[in-house]
């Protein structure tokens, strides 16, 4: 609580002890710089964090609640081996639905890889049932003890295979965006780190000054947290506007493009780097004043 | 107010100091001389807390330097002015903000100050040179700006070193009375010089006591002072 209220004097500043730091204009500009560089890339970790977090979810929540049972069977045989299947998946706990695919919704299927005008009645295709699931979810291991026993031709494919892989790809892409985006924000606490140093450094004289005519080492250090912080606010604001910009002009997510074109914000999303300015300026409020604590514990 | 007992100061494997005990009483006015590299100016130091013994105890207004934290040290400087040969000054404020910074610093920044701050400009002879900044002032001007940020906080004690040593003796002669109504007004005052022409200069005005700093003792000189 006091930290947070010593933050928000940063915003209310003390005029007086500003001026005791002398202005710096290029040293000053190179730090708002490298923080809008650092606000700027924080915007893509955050928008490729949010996607893959959405993909993981929309990947996860598409293939997890249903299942496809597939029958291979003599032609004078299929129609008996559908509707024995039917009733075994009717009886089963956890399946809310099931049904056997159409011929035209099978053509639809297999349209991609053979082209329209595909003569499925001429090939020996197996049946599919799509079977969705309830909430609680059906045993799989039961299902297939039943199935082989009542349906001898039918292979139960409950996705599991595809969607794990697919949630866990998408899972550590979205990881990747996190810990891309703490990487950043550790760089530029190490940036202003050492920005601080060079400044406090660069003024021992002015610190010898203050000292002398009886200055607290709260008031010395206050003065240059407030310099960097501001500065860290100021830079990431800018690269923070300069990426959402640069998100926005993303082309919009897309079936055909896949993944790449889904990596802009959706919704309350683009509320998120609003956050970023006020990460930049906590980043550098704690970098400044661990330096400047540690500079003055050094300086006699 | 400020006391002094069997300290000693080493630097670099060398003791700068030894066996010092002195005591400046309030409303007290000393001298202290002795040729340069003698430690004027580490005593000095050691007076307001800049520096700390390696033996011996410093005790500013009755609280040993050892046992304060920084702030204690800080809030005890607001109560002790001190001029520096150098004069130290922020060079990019102008004069009269260097010559408020103290007030500044301790949160004092009433309109009450700003007239003191005023009078206090007029009364250094500095009024018309306040808007200028530091590297523009003469040798005189900045000692008597040191001056005036020294007692603006109105300290009870004030420590000028070599006040004097960068003006002419006109100028010297001014210092000295400004430093000597500053006693008048009650204030402790310490000055270390090597000029032995201020020193009785000053004898003939005030009751001042000599401290001589001579092997790295402090002694009280003799009456050839």
């Amino acid at each position: 609580m006091k930290l947070l209220s010593r933050f928000s004097t940063i915003f209310v500043g003390d005029v007086q002890a500003d001026r005791v730091v002398p202005p710096t204009g290029f040293t000053a500009n190179l730090t708002i710089f490298s923080a809008a560089a650092m606000g700027f890339l924080a915007v893509f970790a955050l928008a490729l964090s949010l996607a893959a977090g959405r993909l993981a979810d929309r990947w996860s929540n598409e293939l997890a609640r249903s299942s496809t049972l597939r029958i291979s069977a003599p032609a004078d045989q299929i129609d008996t081996q559908i509707a024995a299947a039917l009733r075994v998946l009717e009886t089963t706990p956890g399946v809310a639905t099931a049904r056997a695919l159409s011929d035209d919704e099978q053509r639809a299927l297999l349209e991609p890889f053979f082209g329209p005008d595909l003569p499925l009645e001429t090939l020996p295709i197996p049946q599919l049932i799509e079977i969705n699931e309830t909430a609680q979810g059906y045993d799989p291991t039961g299902l297939r003890l039943r199935l082989a026993a009542e349906v001898p031709g039918a292979v139960l494919d409950d996705h599991t295979r595809w969607r794990k892989p697919l949630v866990r790809a998408a899972s550590r892409l979205r990881l990747l965006g996190w810990t891309a985006f703490l990487l950043i924000g550790g760089a530029m606490a190490a940036m202003i780190t050492l920005a601080a140093q060079s400044a406090l450094a660069a003024n021992t004289q002015v610190i010898s000054v203050l000292r002398l005519v009886g200055a607290q080492d709260s008031y010395i250090a206050g003065a240059f947290v407030r310099r960097f912080t501001l500065r860290g606010f100021t830079g990431a604001a800018i690269g923070m506007v300069a990426g959402v910009i640069a998100v926005s002009l993303l082309p919009a997510a897309q079936d055909e493009g896949g993944f790449l074109t889904g990596l802009g914000f959706h919704g309350a999303h683009w509320l998120w780097p609003l956050l970023i300015p006020m990460i930049g300026g906590i980043v550098a409020f704690a970098a400044t004043r661990a330096a400047a604590r540690r500079k003055l514990k050094e300086l006699p | 107010m400020i006391e002094l007992e069997n300290v000693a100061y080493s630097y670099g494997g060398g003791e700068l100091l030894s066996e010092i005990s002195v005591k400046l009483a309030p409303g007290s006015f000393h001298f202290l001389t002795g040729p340069s590299g003698a430690g004027k100016t580490t005593f000095m130091k050691l007076c307001y807390g800049a520096l700390l013994p390696t033996a011996g105890h410093v005790r500013l207004f009755d609280q040993d330097v050892r046992l304060m934290d920084r702030d204690d040290i800080a809030f005890n400087r607001r109560r002790i002015g001190v001029v520096h040969q150098d004069c130290q000054f922020l060079d990019h404020l102008p004069v009269h903000e260097n010559i408020a910074l103290p007030l500044s610093v301790s949160g004092r920044d009433s309109l009450d100050e700003q007239a003191n701050l005023k009078e206090l400009v007029t009364w250094v002879g500095l009024k018309s040179r306040a808007g200028a900044l530091p590297p523009e002032l003469s040798g005189g001007e900045r000692q008597r700006a040191a001056l005036a940020r020294a007692v603006i906080m109105s300290p009870d004690v004030v420590l000028a070193d070599e006040p004097t040593g960068n003006v002419d003796w006109e100028m010297s002669q001014r210092l000295l009375q400004l430093l000597i109504e500053l006693n008048r007004m009650g204030k402790t005052i310490l000055i270390a010089t090597h000029d032995l022409n201020l020193i009785r200069a000053a004898k003939s005005q005030v009751q001042a006591r000599v401290l001589r700093i001579a092997n790295r003792r402090v002694q009280l000189a003799g009456a050839d002072l």
